[in-house]
């Protein structure tokens, strides 16, 4: 059974597609703590904001290795989620660090709601893509295979 | 068509009313209901319904609800039925005719588990008489169209063409809409409107009805204002809710004479022993005796577990601009020479400390140490890394110090007279105060008068002269957000800092008040500020007199509380939001209101009232720990035609102005004036559905209690926030903006649609008597267009903090004489500020009317007499804003627009 960068990229996917479930379900634990006043909004924001930046990067990273690898569908499927990234972090308050959450507007219900929604929707998306890059990792070591 | 009454020529050519014309072109273009303050979350549901509206909300006539269906009564048409049991058990009301209060009570009852059992006042007005009558609806819409419009005429609800008549306005003081819960001394008993009100004087039952409706739903609340009657409670324990920490208020419910249950969350609660004590009488027994049952607004002087510290003393810093353009302003003598005559009245106790820097392009502190003959001077020129050039003595007591405080005051404002510094470090002078203040927390005023340029938090000049007047407006948002930041970091060290702006040039108001924005603060504006000029002087002097000797509470935090099923959704004031439903108010001033906009999560159809609770705990400025409480109860109502016709139109004003500065500032000024529009047109639409009345009449149709709401928001849309056309300085606009999200229901309102008196003939006015039995004068209310003036009349405007009274070429010498004191007409000078004091009636009516007027502010406003032809005639006029100016609207011509859309 051969190794093939297909399946290299999968791999590598999968391992930081762990990564970014826990980034999730960190997000939502967190909007959660402060929904039920757990939490100061201003030790939130700064909890979380230096996670943004890292997650949107491991997210972009496997999806170079993607195009690489030639995974184009793969790719496709990520490609929604990349654009909001970006969209995301360009309509960012005006603020000097990194990090897309402001302790001022984030308390507004509004703002609270879809930030919450949007870590059960990337938990959910994470989840689901992580079975298909296991997937994806067997079929690419089995292409190899049938080639060898 | 309105008739044009006493035009005699002096007034601008457009007292004619003009044709209508299509409105603004970009509304052509985009559907009304794609812009709405309420569409925000999706659940804006069409106003053009494909199901017929009666299968959903049954309007007038029909049978309200199916439980009265159980009651077989034969009931004869037209007339009322005597209320049986299973009436007053769905807590439906009599009509007036009928006076049940002899009638035995009924356990079910809205509030009838209350102990002890109030009398039943059941002949209020405020239900329908309609919902009495069950019977096939078609035939009493045909049957009964006369005793309908009889019955809405008698309970308030009849209708008012908007196109048909332009008077609108009353001739008194628009009152605040009363709340009816059916009991006479619950309603005694709930919050004046002037501190705690709500956009509805009834909750729709579920939020797709208040859709329907498309009021918004929010509260308005002016927590801390002066009140002169305030019930304040010592006791060691504060009666609250075990399991949402809610006080006891009227509203709850009393199981026995042992326990309560909470009106929010519905948990019975034990009462302690010593609450069943009513210390007047001294006996045991009737909980309903005591303060906090009687009345919603109380205060608690709080026992050691509600301080996290010992309470703080006051403490004061002021820091001075005094930069080139602030010296040339001249403000500094003004400042210092009103703080040094009240030193002595600043609110504290014998811990008050206060301390004095000022900065150019350097920090100057000033030393006020023991034993120093004269004030110390430190410069500390490093400003990017700032420390303290000494550790103490910056901060001084106020009592031991006062002879070096009144010397540096003294000093002051001649001393940088010779300084030709150009830059401004606001940043590091603040990072400075905070480092100063945090370990006791306090109050910072600042007085800025130029941009900051240098240091930490400068800034550049955003501002492009050229495009004042365009239609989109850029850089209403801050350019950084270093003083947010230093405002967060202050908040949590219970520092609130209040700026002064007294600028000639751009300041970038929109960055810099980021620092009172977020730490509970104010923010006063005087724009082209010299201290020369008389007029603009005396205000500057007044506002801050009034700054320095108002009350005031530190470090304090503010909960909202509502019932289950009600949740805040969004705030608007100045504070930092510290979790869903507390704000962090470092410093708490009469001045400032808030408000709060409310969503409905689950159905509230299975109870009779909601109630909201506003709970204030501050230190005050003698050292204690106070808790100021405000609860406000309201009914439920489950039928449209209720809903909008227990709307309170002012209020909703208010929150509607909160809600387009946050739209201006995520999205476009012309995103918000477009949502202000179709604000009108889908509460009129859906006023007409709920009339069910065939489309294509010719009248635009509001209920009573909304038929101002077009007055105002055309207002809105000419104020200087919110107009485009108009040149308007981006500092002046940011701060109006600034305005509409702080201040108190009454002085927006009368912002944005000042109160305009004829004041020629007051001595043939009704007089009602005053406190101290003076009689005073009541003149109508006219509305602001040159309709209402009269060439033989004299007119007061009062703006809130500046009244001018416009005297007309043809007003009678006896006035001139008498009221006024001067010659003739032409002897009136351009700078007349003072109304001399005459003993005769005209005068003595005038001063007692305006006194009165003046009663009702925070501080004596500024006076300005003007003739009709002198040059500051401008100021008079821009302000009647029902006529068309430049290409605004006029008042008609916005009717004639809203005619056209209302569906």
């Amino acid at each position: 059974m051969a190794f093939n960068f297909p399946a290299f990229s999968y791999i590598i996917a999968l391992i930081v597609d762990a990564f970014l479930i826990f980034f999730s379900l960190f997000h939502v634990i967190a909007f959660d703590e402060l929904k039920t006043d757990y939490k100061n909004p201003i030790d939130q924001c700064n909890s979380l904001n230096p996670l943004v930046v890292p997650e949107y990067l491991l997210h972009i990273f496997f999806n170079v290795l993607f195009v690489a690898a030639g995974e184009w569908f793969s790719l496709l499927l990520n490609i929604p989620l990349i654009v909001y990234h970006i969209n995301r972090y360009r309509t960012r308050p005006v603020m000097s660090g990194l990090g897309i959450y402001d302790p001022t507007s984030i308390m507004n219900a509004d703002v609270l709601t879809r930030c919450q929604r949007e870590g059960w929707i990337k938990l959910a998306f994470y989840l689901l893509s992580f079975f298909y890059y296991l997937y994806g990792y067997v079929i690419a070591l089995e292409n190899a295979h049938d080639h060898t | 068509m309105p008739t044009v009454n006493h035009n005699q020529g002096m007034l601008p050519q457009n007292t004619n009313l003009p044709q209508p014309r299509p409105f603004i072109d970009q509304n052509q273009t985009v559907p009304p209901q794609n812009q709405t303050f309420l569409s925000q979350n999706n659940q804006r549901q069409p106003v053009n319904n494909q199901q017929p509206y009666l299968s959903q909300v049954p309007p007038k006539f029909s049978q309200p609800q199916p439980k009265l269906l159980q009651n077989n009564n034969p009931i004869p048409q037209g007339s009322y039925p005597q209320p049986t049991q299973q009436q007053f058990n769905q807590n439906y009301t009599s009509p007036p005719s009928f006076n049940v209060a002899a009638q035995p009570q009924y356990k079910a009852n809205l509030h009838s588990n209350r102990y002890p059992q109030a009398p039943q006042q059941q002949n209020n007005l405020y239900q329908q008489p309609q919902q009495n009558l069950s019977s096939p609806q078609p035939f009493y819409q045909q049957q009964n169209s006369v005793t309908q419009s009889g019955f809405d005429r008698l309970w308030g609800h009849d209708h008012f063409d908007l196109l048909q008549n332009p008077n609108v306005l009353p001739q008194e003081k628009v009152p605040a809409s009363k709340i009816y819960l059916g009991n006479e001394m619950l309603d005694a008993a709930n919050c004046s409107p002037e501190v705690f009100r709500c956009t509805m004087t009834k909750i729709p039952e579920s939020n797709s009805l208040l859709q329907k409706s498309r009021l918004p739903l929010g509260i308005l609340i002016h927590p801390f204002k002066d009140l002169t009657h305030l019930p304040v409670i010592q006791c060691n324990v504060i009666v609250r809710c075990r399991a949402c920490r809610t006080y006891i208020n009227p509203f709850v419910f009393f199981v026995d004479t042992k326990r309560w249950k909470c009106n929010l969350c519905y948990r019975i609660n034990e009462l302690p022993e010593e609450f069943q004590f009513d210390p007047v009488s001294k006996t045991y027994g009737d909980p309903s005796r005591r303060p906090e049952i009687k009345s919603s607004t109380i205060e608690y002087i709080a026992p050691a577990e509600y301080m996290l510290r010992p309470p703080q003393p006051a403490v004061y810093l002021f820091l001075f601009d005094i930069s080139r353009l602030a010296i040339e302003s001249g403000y500094l003598q003004s400042v210092c020479s009103v703080l040094l005559e009240e030193l002595k009245n600043l609110p504290g106790d014998a811990r008050t400390q206060v301390g004095i820097i000022a900065y150019d392009s350097a920090l100057h502190f000033f030393a006020l140490g023991e034993g120093l003959s004269q004030p110390h001077e430190m410069t500390v020129i490093e400003i990017d890394d700032i420390f303290l050039p000494c550790p103490d003595n910056l901060l001084v007591n106020l009592k031991d110090r006062v002879e070096l405080l009144t010397d540096l005051l003294n000093q002051l404002p001649t001393r940088f007279n010779n300084s030709y510094d150009n830059n401004s470090a606001l940043g590091a002078a603040l990072q400075a105060a905070h480092k100063m203040m945090a370990p006791t927390g306090g109050r910072v005023t600042v007085f800025q008068a130029s941009l900051p340029n240098v240091g930490p938090g400068a800034l550049q000049p955003r501002e492009d002269p050229s495009q004042r007047a365009s239609s989109e407006v850029a850089h209403l948002n801050p350019a950084n957000d270093f003083y947010k930041r230093l405002a967060l970091e202050c908040s949590g060290q219970q520092v609130a800092v209040d700026l002064f702006i007294v600028n000639s040039q751009y300041v970038d108001i929109a960055t810099i008040s980021g620092i009172s924005r977020f730490s509970g603060g104010c923010i006063h504006h005087f724009p082209l500020f010299k201290a020369s000029r008389v007029l603009q002087n005396e205000r500057f002097e007044r506002c801050f007199r009034r700054y320095l000797t108002r009350k005031i509470g530190f470090e304090a935090v503010m909960r909202i509380r509502c019932t289950r099923g009600l949740s805040i959704h969004t705030f608007h004031g100045n504070f930092f939001v510290r979790s869903t439903d507390l704000l962090s108010l470092p410093n708490v001033n009469p001045d400032a209101g808030f408000g709060m906009q409310v969503s409905i999560d689950e159905s509230l159809s299975d109870i009779q009232s909601v109630c909201f609770q506003a709970a204030l705990l501050y230190t005050s400025s003698k050292g204690e720990r106070r808790i100021r409480v405000h609860t406000l109860c309201l009914p439920i109502c489950a039928t449209l035609p209720d809903v909008i016709n227990s709307a309170d139109q002012q209020c909703i004003v208010g929150l509607l102005a909160k809600m387009a500065v946050d739209r201006s500032m995520q999205s476009s000024l012309s995103d918000a004036r477009e949502a202000f529009i179709n604000v009108a047109i889908d509460i009129l639409s859906s006023y007409k559905l709920s009339l069910n009345m065939a489309s294509g009449t010719s009248s635009l149709l509001a209920p009573h209690c909304l038929k101002l709401l077009p007055l105002y928001i055309s207002a809105l849309l000419k104020y200087t926030s919110f107009r485009t056309g108009t040149s308007t300085r981006l500092d002046d606009r940011v701060k109006s903006m600034i305005d509409m999200k702080t201040k108190p229901l009454n002085h927006l309102i009368q912002l944005i649609y000042p109160d305009l008196y004829p004041v020629h003939n007051l001595e043939e006015q009704r007089v009602v008597l005053n406190a101290e039995e003076d009689p005073v004068p009541q003149p109508p209310h006219l509305q602001l267009t040159a309709r209402c003036l009269d060439s033989k009349g004299a007119f007061l405007m009062d703006t809130g903090d500046h009244m001018i009274l416009l005297v007309c070429p043809g007003v009678s010498p006896a006035f001139l004489n008498e009221a006024l004191g001067v010659r003739d007409y032409v002897s009136i000078s351009d700078d007349m500020y003072e109304l001399p004091i005459l003993d005769n009636l005209h005068n003595q009516r005038l001063h007692q009317f305006i006194n009165y007027l003046n009663d009702e502010k925070p501080f004596v406003a500024t006076l300005q007499i003007i003739r009709d032809n002198s040059p500051n005639r401008i100021e008079f006029f821009e302000k009647l804003i029902e006529d068309r100016v430049e290409n605004a609207l006029s008042y008609h011509e916005f009717m004639q627009h809203l005619k056209t859309q209302v569906k």
